[in-house]
């Protein structure tokens, strides 16, 4: 149901998008917008669900829709803060109040790469992967560069409430601050637990982090 | 036996790029690039390659026939360079085709395979289970070795497959938010220490795609592209992209497209 809101008022976008000469195609074919529905026929016919990975994941929420539609090229001003306010809104603070969890257990967190995949099961831990994107502190080499350094993030940025407020959000739903940034939404989607995230803002804002050493 | 040697020189290679990685003296790029030229004399592909080879001359299925006959674009039986040409339209299948979509429809038509029989174990998994497929396409890729990457864009089909292909990897879902594009639409960037290619530039695409299949040292195994697409989407967590379904298919047009103009150098070893 909800997909076939997000389809219809994408398709309306697309012709936008078409008039305004923006489609993006390397060569001629369909227009953006019946290629978009059409690939997406082409996907829901061409996967299976396998163990955990249900086919549910090909349905998108509007902030995918909207990501996938304007990917390649820049996002209108408007779009990007109507995706900015709407993933705002749907941050959840810590119940308790408190944001630091163990900054031990975040860097655990931090270092795995597993959960989610079909190849999981629902017992196998999950991690954040922060180190697949990011560089977080001197000991940990092995780290990627799609997104920015983190190292030092408190020390730089200050010890504050406000920034810990910031981390937390950041973790829970980057796209509140970053419309389709690359990053997944680990708490809003629900791939880390309150408590997990709680672990990686520590790790990104604890003084005794080596984050911030 | 001759496997056994060349498993013996996988590891002493694999050790010996070790070395100069864990005192941290050199550039590892560099080392990694020195590795790999080492083991090109030596790749285990070679195995693949011969394996496959016997199975596309050998009479096999209800009609006892080989594949010898199969037209891979080039007309029946032509499988040199017909692989730089791939994914492409078919007029007897009325469809789009990559190669191993290909190879099924050769087993169906000419050895009187179902679709089932001729799907079966389509990737192998080291030294538990081997897969016809995997050398088959060892075998026929290794024809295109030198050969410039020149995939067809003129018929409506082609056009069609590689658009949908298109949109398919910038696709976000998923609990993670990921699409193709989130790894590889962007210079320079890398996963842990893994570089990433630009996919949607041509001197990406043409890197990559041109080394597809690949002996994978770490899996012991040969490694087409359909395993290749499968793979990054289990990592993507979204569900199995089904072998030769039309999205994979869409997929592999839009990538192979994009790396027309280069010379096509696989089967290839990677870590």
């Amino acid at each position: 149901m909800l997909n076939r809101n997000v389809r219809i008022a994408l398709t309306g976008t697309a012709v936008a998008v078409a008039l305004a000469g923006c489609a993006g195609s390397m060569t001629p074919g369909p227009s953006d917008a019946e290629a978009r529905a059409k690939a997406l026929e082409l996907m829901k016919a061409g996967f299976n669900e396998k163990g955990i990975a249900k086919m549910d994941r090909l349905t998108q929420d509007e902030t995918q829709a909207l990501c996938s539609q304007y990917a390649g090229g820049a996002i209108p001003k408007d779009v990007a803060a109507k995706i900015e306010q709407a993933n705002m809104a749907a941050i959840k603070p810590p119940s308790d109040g408190k944001y630091l969890g163990d900054w031990k257990r975040g860097e655990q967190i931090a270092q795995r790469g597993t959960g989610f995949q079909y190849s999981d099961t629902k017992d196998t831990p999950v991690g954040g992967n922060c180190y697949a994107c990011h560089q977080l502190t001197k000991e940990e080499i092995s780290y990627g560069t799609i997104g920015p350094s983190l190292y030092n993030f408190g020390k730089i940025r200050g010890f504050t409430p406000e920034m810990q407020q910031y981390a937390w959000g950041k973790v829970w739903n980057t796209q509140a601050y970053s419309a389709c940034s690359f990053m997944p939404r680990f708490g809003h989607a629900g791939v880390l637990t309150e408590a997990q995230v709680k672990d990686v803002v520590a790790l990104l804002m604890d003084p005794s982090s080596p984050v911030n050493k | 036996m001759g496997k056994r040697i060349l498993g013996a020189a996988v590891t002493a290679l694999a050790t010996s790029l070790a070395v100069p990685l864990a005192f941290g003296q050199a550039d590892p790029a560099k080392e990694i690039e020195k590795y790999r030229q080492a083991l090109v004399d030596g790749n285990p592909a070679e195995l693949w390659e011969a394996r496959g080879e016997d199975l596309w001359k050998k009479p096999a299925g209800p009609k006892s026939a080989s594949l010898e006959k199969c037209d891979l674009g080039l007309g029946p039986g032509v499988v040199k360079g017909a692989y730089a040409k791939l994914p492409r339209f078919f007029a007897d299948a009325d469809r789009v085709m990559d190669l191993e979509t290909r190879l099924v429809h050769c087993k169906m038509t000419l050895q009187g395979l179902t679709f089932a029989e001729a799907t079966k174990q389509p990737f192998g998994a080291g030294n538990e289970r081997k897969s016809d497929n995997d050398a088959l396409v060892a075998f026929i890729t290794a024809e295109s070795k030198g050969v410039k990457m020149d995939v067809p864009l003129a018929h409506p089909k082609e056009k069609e497959s590689y658009a949908l292909g298109e949109k398919i990897f910038y696709f976000r879902g998923g609990p993670y938010d990921f699409s193709c594009a989130t790894c590889h639409a962007t210079d320079n960037t890398r996963i842990r220490l893994q570089d990433l290619p630009n996919l949607t530039k041509q001197a990406g695409a043409q890197l990559a795609y041109t080394t597809w299949p690949a002996y994978r040292v770490s899996q012991g195994e040969l490694r087409t592209f359909q395993w290749r697409l499968n793979d990054c989407f289990r990592q993507q967590r979204f569900p199995e992209l089904q072998f030769t379904s039309d999205a994979s298919i869409a997929l592999t047009a839009f990538l192979a497209r994009n790396a027309n103009g280069a010379e096509f150098k696989a089967p290839t070893i990677k870590r």
